[in-house]
């Protein structure tokens, strides 16, 4: 592949039994591409992190996936609360998730650490009341 | 470990997938959440779980989980199955518990972790 590709996804904040669509997308279109397997891997289980945030805590967003030669590059953007304390959303367990969503076997505070953990890169770009903007790369 | 064992010392019920039963299958993962499963579940290609909605499907596509076994007799809605058909994932059915269905895997040699 000499020419990077790029993929663009609306992620709809109101439906909890769509999400992961995206990121179901995502992984097939990967695969046809013929890449690696694990990074197929590392890209969805992240990927569909992030979606599923995306609908508990921010009402939907838009999600941009870019593949070159080198590398996956996933940016996920909410207008959603934004994350009053990073550092502290980073930690294991740590979660503002309603009873409801927990109920629906999510909200066990390890979305943002599975995130970082299937990823190479990870940046968390957050303004209050503004929304997130989060960068994931694996490489190739 | 074939699936098709698995349904038979589990006495459960396909729902969907019965074709793809003499799939193999070696390591085991058991959670009610999904946040567990795609932190832990390593390469297990077995889910076994009590939590019963769509995103149980979708966390077994990204995780490459060839087989879903619902217990305490939890039956997945139709969404439910044609997501599965969708991404040929077995659905299995059980009335045992999960500690119960957790250890008569075990005992049939079975293993959880990867």
């Amino acid at each position: 592949m000499s020419d990077e590709l790029t993929f663009n996804y609306t992620i709809d904040g109101d439906d909890f039994t769509r999400a992961g669509e995206a990121s179901s997308a995502v992984k097939n279109k990967l695969k046809m591409l013929g890449v690696d397997s694990d990074a197929i891997r590392k890209v969805a289980i992240a990927m569909y992190e992030g979606e599923i945030n995306m609908v508990i805590h921010a009402d939907g967003g838009a999600i941009t996936v870019t593949v070159s030669d080198e590398e996956i590059t996933m940016i996920l953007a909410d207008r959603g609360p934004g994350i009053p304390d990073v550092e502290k959303a980073m930690q294991e367990g740590f979660s503002t998730a309603r009873e409801e969503v927990r109920s629906l076997g999510f909200g066990a505070g390890m979305g943002l650490p599975n995130m970082k953990r299937y990823t190479d890169e990870m940046k968390i770009d957050t303004v209050i009341g503004e929304g997130t903007t989060i960068t994931m790369k694996v490489h190739l | 470990m074939k699936i098709r064992e698995m349904q038979k010392v589990l006495d459960a019920q396909f729902l969907y997938g019965e074709e793809l039963a003499d799939l193999d299958v070696e390591f085991v993962f058991s959670a009610d959440m999904m946040s567990d499963v795609l932190a832990y579940c390593g390469q297990c290609s077995v889910l076994i779980t009590g939590l019963c909605n769509p995103q149980v499907v979708r966390t077994a596509e990204m995780l490459d989980i060839c087989c879903i076994i619902f217990v305490r007799g939890k039956m997945p809605d139709e969404n439910m199955l044609a997501l599965a058909r969708g991404k040929s994932i077995v659905l299995l059915a059980t009335e045992h518990f999960m500690f119960t269905t957790c250890g008569i895997l075990y005992e049939n040699g079975l293993r959880g972790g990867a």
